[in-house]
């Protein structure tokens, strides 16, 4: 009995406690002239599940560490202002919430990852309507899960990569949804490392100077309606396994080693419904298998597709090729991938049934593709009148490129 | 000159063949715009005809004009006037007409279609320009072979053999060379190759003012530097020029000296 009663008064005491704490849920709020001037006081005082309202003004404090459940959320974008010393929120507690917060000027180290906001090891964190200047590196999530990086601004001056960090970093990650994101000028726009179950959806990723979005040991991802624009070298997905790639758009990544789409050591993803608009090489793809390529858009890129070794069992069906220097290139005489109804814009077949098929099979490596490959020099005879002699010989009777590299039922109009 | 200038450009005029030529430039610019009804992608398909046409059509022309007006020319010279405008009259009569019937024949028809309201106007106009110095060139290229060979037969086979040299053959060893030398750094021979060739110079000046310029980006770094910059493009302006004043003074130079 005295077991029991003494079992009754802890649980009585629990609910007391939780009563006191939900009726208590307070809101603090900050700002310079008040009594609270300070974010980091005020997460000090509060208790957990309380309400932090940072007024607008500007607020000189780094290092901010954020221990326990809260909603920290700026009214009209007060600014905070790490003075260049050093990480800026330290997120280490489950369930918190930052809101509408401009955060400026996070200490560049060559030791530390400072970031402006961190979370470690923390679950249902919710990080929203934020703006990052001046900074190392954005949000960096580390070890956390279950949380929502949605409709952020992070707008970096990042000049070289050794002293630049990234927009938005996620390293032992997962089920993490990256939404409406606007990311520039950091080193890499979004970056993965050993995260799965990552949801990157409508983001913007734009004058990174290395990659737009960069995957590295990430598998399950999925990420669609995304813009990739003017980066160093667009997405990177390497070392991943079952990721899926909708709907985006990769465009202008111009330069001697710029991809609109990197793959390396990729298998088992599906790549579906994406533009890749004048890039100078739209995929380069390199030992990766059994990979959907559907519905894709290759526009005006230098290269649309280019095949590095060791790529087997890749399907590309029913994608549109249009007006690109090379349709595919190849560097081996070995093909295991199959090429099917696709349109090509440089395909001069006929239909003489009126199926919608081209009667003739369609090569898309031309022989130029492969001496260029050997000597990349060889470029400056771009459309010259002999190489456009030596392309159709080669296709006339194929004796450097795959044989059976070809598209047999290529389409006769663009699909919609 | 001026008047000897004037004869032969109504001459040719005259003979339909500078008609020809601008219903044939006509035809092909609206059929180019109807079918892509894209400008700048005409542009592109533009340009294929006219590095490899003009300097054809551009040779064939001069040859056939030369030898055809001989007796006139033979005339001219028993009259008192001076050996060199008698020839650059000539030069630039025919030169002059071919230009201008590629200028109105391709401008006609992407004037109509809206491209002064479109941003290719520029590589447009590198088109034209380029187009017009490879006609100037291989009009003076070839009244040079002509002045030089008697036997009709013979100065025909030269001049399509020059077209064929720089517009294939060229080329040909150009690649050859690259690949037999591909362990040597190539980009300032291959920068060289190509001054050295009109119809190539033609070739990457256009093709970096397009949006092929990505291409290039990916080893062509020195070419895209050279060619890319305001600098780059005035140096293969006045190659282009130099190209052009060459045949010239070659034609001034044999004509001084012959014999009639």
């Amino acid at each position: 009995m005295k077991l029991d009663l003494l079992h009754m008064k802890f649980i009585l005491g629990i609910i007391c406690l939780m009563g006191i704490q939900m009726g208590m849920a307070h809101t603090w709020t900050v700002c310079t002239t008040c009594e609270n001037s300070s974010i980091k006081e005020a997460i000090q005082q509060a208790a957990p599940l309380d309400t932090i309202l940072v007024q607008k003004g500007t607020y000189l404090e780094f290092e901010i560490l954020v221990d326990k459940p809260l909603l920290i959320k700026g009214i009209d974008y007060p600014i905070v202002d790490g003075e260049k010393k050093g990480e800026i929120f330290r997120i280490q507690s489950d369930g918190v919430t930052l809101d509408g917060l401009f955060i400026i000027n996070v200490g560049v180290s060559y030791t530390k990852d400072n970031a402006a906001i961190r979370v470690v090891q923390s679950k249902n964190f919710i990080i929203q309507n934020m703006v990052l200047e001046q900074l190392f590196f954005g949000i960096y999530l580390e070890k956390s899960s279950h949380g929502k990086v949605y409709h952020n601004r992070i707008i970096g001056d990042a000049v070289d990569e050794y002293n630049s960090g990234n927009g938005i970093q996620l390293w032992y990650s997962s089920d993490v949804e990256v939404r409406k994101n606007h990311v520039q000028g950091t080193r890499d726009g979004i970056y993965l490392e050993f995260s799965d179950q990552i949801i990157i959806t409508d983001n913007v990723s734009m004058d990174n100077l290395r990659y737009g979005l960069h995957f590295m040991f990430s598998n399950n991802d999925v990420y669609s309606n995304n813009t990739f624009e003017n980066n160093g070298a667009g997405v990177a997905v390497m070392f991943s396994k079952f990721i899926t790639m909708k709907n985006n758009i990769f465009r202008k990544n111009w330069g001697t080693a710029a991809y609109g789409m990197l793959l390396k050591e990729i298998n088992d993803a599906e790549i579906v419904g994406n533009t890749f608009e004048e890039n100078t090489i739209g995929i380069n793809i390199e030992g990766s298998n059994r990979i959907d390529y559907t519905d894709n858009d290759f526009i005006g890129n230098g290269w649309a597709i280019r095949v590095l070794g060791a790529c087997y069992t890749n399907s590309f069906k029913g994608n549109n090729f249009l007006y690109n220097s090379f349709d595919i290139s190849y560097n081996s005489k070995l093909n295991d991938n199959v090429f099917e109804g696709n349109f090509w814009s440089s395909y001069t077949g006929y239909d003489l049934d009126r199926n919608g098929i081209g009667d003739v099979p369609y090569r898309p490596v031309k022989l130029f593709s492969y001496v260029v490959n050997r000597t990349p020099e060889t470029i400056v005879l771009l459309r010259s009148l002999f190489m456009d002699i030596i392309d159709f010989s080669e296709r006339v009777s194929p004796v450097f490129t795959p044989d059976n590299l070809q598209d047999a039922q290529p389409l006769m109009k663009i699909r919609p | 000159m001026m008047k000897i200038l004037k004869y032969s450009f109504y001459d040719l005029i005259r003979s339909r063949w500078s008609y020809v030529y601008f219903l044939f430039y006509l035809t092909l610019g609206f059929v180019l715009l109807f079918l892509n009804n894209d400008v700048s992608k005409a542009v592109i398909t533009l340009m294929n005809v006219i590095i490899v046409l003009i300097p054809l059509i551009g040779t064939i022309f001069g040859v056939m004009y030369y030898y055809n007006s001989r007796e006139f020319t033979e005339l001219l010279l028993a009259q008192p006037i001076k050996r060199s405008s008698i020839f650059m009259g000539q030069y630039f009569g025919v030169a002059g007409s071919l230009t201008l019937s590629l200028v109105l024949g391709l401008g006609i028809p992407f004037g109509l279609y809206g491209l002064l309201r479109s941003n290719a106007i520029f590589d447009f106009s590198l088109l034209l320009v380029t187009g017009a110095f490879l006609t100037f060139i291989f009009v003076g290229l070839s009244f040079v072979i002509a002045i030089a060979n008697e036997n009709k037969i013979k100065g025909f086979g030269y001049a399509v053999l020059l077209w064929l040299f720089l517009a294939v053959v060229y080329d040909g060893l150009f690649l050859m060379s690259l690949i037999v030398f591909e362990e040597y750094p190539l980009d300032t021979f291959s920068l060289v190759a190509t001054m050295l060739n009109p119809i190539d110079l033609s070739r990457i000046l256009i093709l970096l003012k397009l949006d092929i310029s990505a291409l290039l980006g990916y080893t062509g770094a020195i070419f895209k530097k050279f060619f890319g910059t305001d600098l780059g493009f005035l140096v293969s302006m006045a190659i282009l020029f130099l190209w052009t004043v060459l045949p010239i003074l070659g034609l001034r130079h044999k004509a001084r000296r012959k014999d009639f």
